[in-house]
């Protein structure tokens, strides 16, 4: 958080920072991340990550495109090549920690009870009961929740978004907070679109362009094992690229906080 | 319903600019008490996902019994403005159609309308509780 260099000033605020006492109060000028709590934690959480040398991934989505199911894929292909874990975010119950536990992969359930996305906090605190000696890799799966968990960093290294092709393929620009934050777009169930003739690949693809996101598109099924190479590809290259940062003192955030970082830092200077 | 997590924030940080204005302008600690909060302003752009009239209607909920419970919570309008990486123009955009104005190409970077910032906190001392200077 910076309170004295001026790198939250935007062209947009710059005139508040310099705007007139009202009479008899006194202004107090602030320019803090609204969510700088959360903001401190999840730095805290992401040097916690760098230091052990892991990647950590927030998958996010809608419920029921796949999250667990693509989890289940990737982990028993590549448990024997990284040492795997995860943390599950859920309103209720222990499932999708006990599928992939069944996969003899660590996982942690976070049960929201009512809360409809993971923060910083409830992520450290589950650190807290897991170990995390040797792990290469971190997949926190959020609360499925297109809207609220886009909000909120938990300290990962990268946002990881899924769209389930029955679900419609213009979600990302009904939902553009949450798919402008994506790191890569999968498109996921694409066995099904053989029966589905309302859902076009490249127009989701488009849309996601519209939002500015360069971000990777991959088409898999998890199911049926379809696509899932250039997925598992990616996730290595990623491994890969995390190792070299961390051997280098240096860290990543999903894409554009880095790049709104250059215009309004609100949780790093 | 994130707004409400998003108003316990709210109320956190305004405690604290309360504290560090407090303790920078009373020797005694114990009078802090007297500061409170009568205008919050924040800028929330469309794209930061916090949706100002959920986020004032959360608010009173947060703040009942803070030192700002009375406090009027001001929102500054935060356009989504877009920078040109291909021709350099700075437009303003949709927020589910973030390519330039100009040229219509979609590598821009957003330059505003991503923000989610308590800007500034106006306060006054309660009279009941003012020193007679």
């Amino acid at each position: 958080m910076c309170d004295t260099c001026g790198c939250n000033l935007t062209p947009g605020n710059k005139h508040l920072a310099f705007k007139p006492v009202a009479k008899g109060a006194t202004a107090v000028s602030v320019l803090k991340g609204l969510l700088a709590k959360n903001d401190d934690q999840a730095a805290h959480n992401r040097e916690h990550f760098d230091r052990r040398g892991i990647l950590a991934i927030n998958l996010m989505s809608s419920p029921g495109s796949g999250k667990t199911a693509l989890l289940e894929a990737t982990l028993t292909t590549l448990k024997n090549e990284f040492t795997c874990a995860v943390i599950e975010g859920d309103l209720e119950t222990e499932n999708d920690a006990e599928r992939i536990r069944a996969k003899g992969v660590q996982a942690h359930q976070i049960v929201t009870g009512t809360a409809c996305h993971l923060d910083a906090h409830l992520v450290h605190d589950a650190l807290h009961h897991m170990n995390l000696d040797g792990v290469d890799l971190l997949v926190i799966e959020n609360v499925g929740n297109l809207v609220c968990p886009a909000s909120f960093d938990l300290g990962q290294h990268l946002n990881v978004t899924l769209l389930s092709v029955t679900e419609g393929d213009d979600k990302p620009a009904k939902y553009p907070v949450m798919f402008r934050a994506a790191d890569a777009m999968l498109l996921t169930k694409t066995d099904l679109l053989a029966v589905l003739d309302d859902f076009d690949p490249d127009k989701a693809e488009a849309h996601l362009r519209n939002l500015a996101n360069p971000a990777p598109v991959m088409r898999l099924s998890a199911r049926k094992e379809l696509g899932m190479d250039a997925w598992y590809a990616w996730l290595r290259e990623q491994l890969a690229a995390q190792r070299a940062r961390v051997a280098l003192g240096q860290s990543r955030r999903p894409a554009i906080q880095s790049d709104g970082q250059k215009y309004h830092s609100t949780t790093v200077c | 319903m994130h707004e409400l997590a998003v108003a316990q924030a709210l109320v956190e940080q305004v405690e604290a600019v309360i504290d560090q204005h407090a303790a920078s302008h009373d020797q005694d600690a114990s009078s802090s008490d007297a500061w409170q909060a009568s205008l919050i302003r924040v800028r929330i752009g469309p794209l930061a996902g916090v949706v100002p009239e959920l986020l004032a209607s959360a608010f009173p909920l947060a703040a009942a019994g803070s030192r700002m419970e009375h406090a009027e919570l001001e929102f500054a309008h935060a356009p989504i403005q877009v920078r040109c990486q291909t021709c350099g123009a700075e437009t303003e955009a949709a927020m589910n159609r973030l390519i330039c104005g100009a040229c219509g190409d979609w590598h821009t970077q957003v330059v505003s309308g991503d923000e989610l910032l308590l800007e500034s906190v106006e306060l006054e001392t309660s009279p009941s509780l003012t020193p007679e200077s």
